[in-house]
């Protein structure tokens, strides 16, 4: 417990200092574009619906999505800029975070500049007007002093919002507070989870205080107020930007950038792969809790240089492909095809299969007679099927589905922690698992056979970015992984930082399996 | 030489006309009061006179020039106007509601404190009230700073909406003295609005009547007193005339 906390309370500076400087631009970035179009929207009746709707609409999108859904659409723009410029952007990290954000604050800051002006007795409006000010002057003279009460409140609303929202970052491989809430939660380190909370509800207190008084001070005309206010705002963004600034200045850039999807044995891996790249002399970012879709093309736009994924998605999801030549066929075709396609190298396989199976609890899959996929549709239509977020969409499942005419009762999606928790109690009947999960064995599992090969193959390999397709240190780091991690070791390093008790971190688990 | 000429000006909004087409000459020096109903036009034909509406047909004329080849505010900085609802801004000293034209013509700090501390002095208010804020003062101190600050940047011209209209009659009284005499001393054209006609007989030289968007006559209290052919200005006429009389008769015992 306490060497827990202290775990996550080391990487604090850094994780708050870049939720700080996200939130702080992200608002800074949200009051230039929403003041000057709340004041224009006051002005002008149509504008002022369309800009609402326009900003209401953002904000019935869930965040996450949003977030998301600004990856691709810059991967998209950044090629463009490629081709044209002849340089891109990085669409992973900041600048998706940054813009999801910005259009999140919008909403709260356009709402209360256009109803705060609106709102301004006409009769004062009018003597303005009649005293000979221009336009121009009675917004800076009038309208805006007087507003400033109700623009200041809409500017503290979006400040809780973005700092709330900017935990959500994570998945688009931005370091934020966000980074505990997605990594405790997959290795159930409820500590980390905790200490994500607490860290980004006190921050948004700690702002929304702040804010609080600046705004007393402008509604009061308190300049006592308003200093305190900015002083506070300006220190403690001081002191939080600092330890990314020491970081910077005495790191420079890393050389390599090492990704990971979101759950634990892809933290080890990265781990893994960080340790031995930095035993070789290199300086290594590690970038987490990607979506899996993500990681692939980030890797293909050069933003990361190396990380472990599956042939079998790889063949499905990048490849399209329906079919299951076998394993060594797989492998073969992808390396001649990510190469041909994507510039990708498939740098080699580690030796284990992290293959999706359908699992069932040993007593239940006996007391109903299911070995098989076959056995299995069967009994569907009495059971509960619960899938990890994304199994159900993946073309995976669609090919078991056709392959054996499976209709199950229910389908729930789960967090994987929470899947396999599920199967404990009795909400499912049969979870969608993975193959080196150390769950399987812990929690004495059975795996369904597949007679009609309907799952590819799931072999783990490296992938290298097409700008690091010659680089040697880089190759002499990992080239000598292939083949040299079987199942049980994986399974064993998975259960060490999956279970409950005796918990161990990715770090420490990527350390012990590196020594084998 | 007229002060502000309306030449045949008309203002409507869609098909609804506030103001038939109407000419108006007034001479410099003079106290005019537009009276009338509300909806009469009264309010649309003063706010005609500083472009604080702009006349749908025909051509505003102050000392002769047409005002519409001036850039509004510019023309308004020149022309003190008084406003019913008062429109002190509030977030301003009462110091810095009467010099704020003297501040967007740019006058020097000095110049523009100098002038406060004269017009407190004009409008009969003590300087003490200089740094206050608006909302500290009473109804009649407020329009005597509504007034000062019309008169802020010396206009020739003074425009007046209502300006007792929201305060009790005794001050009501005492201002309205007050800002005839300050007419006569400042050597002022002033236009007053008011629905109130013994006001209008009381404090001006020549009277306007208006109702449904027309002018209905424009003559001395006198000439009204004496009786008017129009029989809605007559009518008018008589409601304040039978008070005289009778606070007359009431007087003589």
């Amino acid at each position: 417990m306490a060497d827990r906390l202290h775990a996550a309370l080391a990487v604090l500076p850094e994780r708050l200092g870049w939720h700080v400087a996200l939130s702080a631009c992200a608002l800074a970035l949200g009051l230039a574009i929403a003041l000057p179009l709340g004041i224009a929207a006051a002005r002008q009746p149509r504008l002022k619906w369309i800009a609402l709707a326009a900003a209401g609409l953002v904000q019935t999108i869930p965040s996450l999505a949003l977030l998301a859904l600004f990856y691709p659409l810059l991967l998209l723009l950044s090629g463009l800029a490629t081709r044209v410029l002849g340089h891109g952007f990085p669409a992973l990290g900041f600048l998706p975070s940054l813009l999801a954000l910005t259009l999140y604050s919008m909403l709260p800051i356009l709402r209360n500049a256009a109803a705060g002006i609106s709102g301004i007795d006409p009769a004062i409006v009018e003597a303005a007007r009649g005293v000979g000010m221009t336009d121009r002057q009675r917004l800076w003279r009038v309208e805006l002093p007087l507003a400033a009460p109700v623009i200041m409140a809409g500017a503290r609303t979006a400040a809780v919002w973005t700092i709330g929202a900017a935990t959500l970052s994570t998945p688009v491989g931005q370091t934020s507070l966000g980074d505990y809430i997605f990594s405790g939660l997959q290795t159930e380190d409820w500590v980390a989870v905790l200490v994500g909370c607490a860290a980004s509800a006190g921050l948004a207190l700690i702002v929304d205080g702040l804010l609080g008084l600046i705004e007393g001070g402008v509604a009061r005309r308190d300049r006592r107020r308003l200093w305190a206010g900015g002083l506070g705002l300006a220190l403690g963004l001081v002191a939080a930007l600092t330890p990314l600034a020491v970081a910077a200045l005495s790191q420079g850039r890393p050389a390599y950038v090492v990704g990971a999807k979101n759950f634990s044995e892809q933290y080890i891996l990265a781990e893994l792969m960080a340790d031995r790249l930095e035993a070789e002399g290199a300086s290594v970012q590690r970038r987490v809790n990607l979506g899996s879709a993500v990681a692939y093309r980030a890797l293909a736009a050069g933003e990361l240089d190396a990380y472990v994924d599956y042939s079998g998605t790889l063949w499905a999801n990048v490849l399209h492909r329906q079919d299951n030549p076998g394993r060594q066929a797989v492998l073969d075709g992808l390396r001649i095809e990510l190469k041909a396609r994507d510039g990708v190298v498939l740098l080699g396989a580690l030796g284990f299969e992290n293959a999706y199976a359908l699992a069932m609890r040993r007593d239940r899959a006996e007391q109903l007679g299911v070995r098989t996929l076959a056995d299995l549709a069967e009994k569907a239509p009495s059971l509960t099927m619960g899938g990890d977020l994304e199994f159900f969409s993946r073309p995976e499942w669609a090919a078991v589905e056709r392959a054996y005419g499976l209709r199950f009762k229910a389908k729930r999606q789960f967090q994987p922690t929470f899947m396999y928790r599920a199967l404990a109690s009795r909400e499912a009947d049969v979870i969608s698992a993975f193959s080196s999960d150390g769950r399987i064995a812990a929690d004495d599992l059975v795996l369904l056979a597949d007679p009609k090969g309907a799952l590819p193959p799931y072999d783990a390999v490296i992938l290298v970015s097409p700008k690091r397709a010659g680089d040697r240190r880089l190759r002499a780091a990992l080239g000598p992984l292939a083949g040299r991690i079987d199942v049980k070791a994986m399974q064993a390093a998975n259960y060490a930082v999956d279970r409950d008790t005796g918990k161990r971190s990715a770090a420490e688990a990527a350390r012990s399996l590196g020594r084998r | 030489m007229s002060a502000i000429v309306l030449d045949r000006v008309s203002k409507s909004y869609g098909d609804q006309t506030v103001l038939a087409e109407t000419s108006l000459s007034i001479e410099r020096g003079r106290f005019v009061a537009l009276v009338g109903g509300s909806g009469a036009g009264k309010t649309t034909l003063l706010k005609l006179m500083n472009g604080l509406q702009s006349p749908s047909t025909g051509r505003v004329l102050i000392d002769g020039g047409d005002i519409a080849a001036r850039p509004g505010p510019e023309l308004r900085r020149g022309v003190g106007y008084v406003f019913q609802e008062i429109g002190l801004f509030p977030h301003m000293s009462v110091a810095q509601n009467i010099g704020i034209t003297p501040t967007l013509l740019g006058w020097s700090a000095g110049e523009i404190a100098a002038r406060v501390d004269a017009l407190l002095d004009l409008v009969a208010l003590p300087r003490a009230v200089a740094d206050r804020a608006p909302s500290a003062l009473s109804g009649g101190q407020r329009q005597r700073v509504g007034v000062a600050r019309a008169l802020a940047a010396r206009p020739s011209i003074l425009l007046m909406d209502e300006p007792f209209g929201a305060l009790d009659p005794v001050t009501r009284v005492a201002l309205a003295d007050d800002v005839r005499a300050l007419h006569e001393r400042l050597s002022l054209t002033t236009v007053m609005v008011t629905h109130d006609v013994g006001e209008a007989l009381l404090l001006a030289d020549q009277v306007v009547v208006m109702a449904g968007g027309r002018v209905l006559a424009q003559a001395s209290p006198r000439e009204l007193l004496t009786g008017h052919p129009d029989p809605v200005v007559a009518d008018l006429i008589a409601a304040p005339r039978r008070q005289a009389e009778r606070l007359a008769e009431l007087a003589r015992g």
